[in-house]
């Protein structure tokens, strides 16, 4: 089990607030943590990683504190066994994706190696430096360094935000696989609601450094006191006055979809768009 | 033509020691958060500044018999630094300090901090990263800085002559050689020695700039 218990005061464009959370999570466990940019989610995992020091409180992983500020431990994010993916990948541009990969092992171990290579399905691209790569494999490349240690705690920031659509579904369903076949316990940071549905067990929110909610990414998303079979959240990108209605343009996770209202809305207002329809028509998608 | 494999000899020097020196410099200026950070930066810098006569004048004072480095060394070595080959090497690496630590400090702060952070979170210790992941990733910013310092090196003039004279075999390097043969109107020796000084430097800045193009290309 992971304890979490930490504070730190941080400093923002918006002024000084204090990031203070304290949670749990267990073996094997997918967590994620959802929040607006500035909340203080990517703080957590630097913190946990060790390349950040909080002014108070507890981190334990398994049976090994890494911070203790009552008894004056920091371990050094090199003693922590912990797989940290950064959001632009970090590759080393002077490695090949075979070194990238061998880097971070105690002990090199080709065959090992061979392994995780084949598993992220990098084998043709061993020999390639990071600059010639694209996207998608550089964050399977980025994975597979920070499984390779096998870490104790995988911590994910924002992994996929940087690849279009389509590539993300796909990485999305392979981190999962990964995530149940090495048996890892993973800590994901992510600011895209459908990811952390798909993705994760459990969900904790976020807002200005404290805990708001927590539990299954249902509980935790979907709105309850409303009683629309849908509900979808939304930006308001554009605003028409139209008589006495408006007519506003609302991005839905991609979806521009226009809606005549009577009420005062400017843009950038973030909006739940449901409706009470009872026979939605429903098609599938021709590829 | 001592006067040049003397040359050549104090450049080589130079830029080995002063890429010794200076990678520590660069790495304590571009990283650290101390409050004297600023000092430091200005002494790296007052070379560029300072006329050669004045850094000869109080090198001469610490390096010459009396000096505080100077009696020292003759205590060890039996001879004083000033007007001897080891004087104007020391004299050499101080004056061409900012010409090999600024570059490597460009190359420092244009590394990517988190694939620093990555070395560490996979287990690396300060001194492997050092030099396993920021050496290789700030290449053209060494060989500016190697290349600049021994250029320099090469076409010193004032404080050599301050710390060193003009001493055959010694301290006689090409730049004072050509004051001297000026001085006494030979002006064919001077000619020469000139124009291979030019071309010296006109090649070396060349392979520079073609390589650190070609080095953005590759990565």
């Amino acid at each position: 089990m992971i304890l979490i218990d930490i504070e730190k005061s941080l400093f923002s464009s918006k002024g000084v607030f204090k990031l203070e959370v304290s949670f749990e999570i267990q073996e094997k466990e997918f967590l994620a943590l959802f929040g607006k940019s500035g909340a203080g989610k990517t703080t957590i995992l630097r913190i946990i990683a060790g390349l950040e020091k909080p002014d108070k409180g507890i981190i334990r992983v398994c049976d090994s504190i890494y911070f203790d500020s009552y008894k004056n431990i920091n371990l050094p994010p090199q003693k922590r066994k912990v797989g940290l993916v950064f959001q632009n990948y970090a590759l080393f541009p002077n490695m090949t994706v075979y070194e990238n990969i061998a880097y971070g092992m105690d002990k090199r171990d080709k065959e090992k190696v061979y392994l995780i290579l084949k598993m992220f399905k990098l084998e043709g691209l061993k020999d390639r430096y990071p600059n010639t790569l694209s996207g998608g494999q550089k964050q399977r490349v980025a994975l597979a360094r920070a499984i390779a240690r096998q870490p104790k705690l995988l911590l994910l920031d924002e992994p996929l935000s940087a690849l279009d659509y389509n590539l993300r579904l796909t990485l999305q369903n392979e981190l999962k696989n990964i995530h149940k076949d090495y048996g890892l316990t993973t800590l994901l940071v992510s600011h895209d609601k459908s990811e952390i549905f798909k993705l994760a067990d459990r969900v904790i929110f976020i807002e200005n450094g404290k805990i708001s909610k927590q539990g299954s990414p249902r509980d935790v998303f979907i709105e309850k006191n409303i009683s629309g079979k849908f509900s979808f959240y939304g930006i308001v990108l554009d605003v028409k006055k139209d008589e006495n209605v408006n007519i506003l343009t609302v991005d839905v996770g991609g979806n521009l979809i226009e809606i005549v209202c009577n009420q005062e809305f400017s843009i950038g207002d973030e909006v739940l768009v449901s409706s009470k329809a009872f026979n939605p028509v429903i098609r599938k998608i021709e590829k | 033509m001592t006067e040049f494999i003397l040359t050549f000899k104090l450049a080589t020097i130079t830029t080995v020691l002063l890429l010794i020196l200076g990678l520590p410099i660069a790495y304590f200026l571009t990283f650290s958060k101390l409050k004297f950070k600023p000092i430091l930066e200005v002494v790296v810098s007052l070379p560029l500044v300072l006329p050669p006569s004045v850094l000869g004048f109080y090198m001469l004072l610490v390096l010459g018999k009396n000096g505080f480095i100077g009696s020292f060394w003759e205590k060890f070595f039996g001879h004083q630094l000033a007007f001897h080959f080891e004087g104007i090497v020391i004299a050499s690496i101080i004056f061409s300090i900012p010409f090999m630590v600024h570059p490597l400090i460009s190359g420092l702060k244009s590394i990517d901090k988190d694939i620093i952070e990555a070395s560490y979170t996979l287990g690396k210790s300060k001194l492997i990263t050092f030099f396993k992941v920021i050496l290789p990733n700030i290449k053209p910013a060494l060989i500016t800085g190697m290349t600049l310092s021994f250029a320099h090196a090469v076409g010193e003039f004032g404080v050599v002559l301050m710390i060193g004279g003009s001493i055959e075999g010694e301290t006689k390097v090409v730049s004072i050689a050509i004051y001297d043969a000026v001085e006494s109107l030979d002006f064919t020796k001077a000619h020469i020695y000139s124009a291979v000084l030019l071309g010296f430097s006109f090649f070396i800045l060349l392979v520079v700039y073609m390589f650190n193009k070609r080095f953005e290309i590759k990565y």
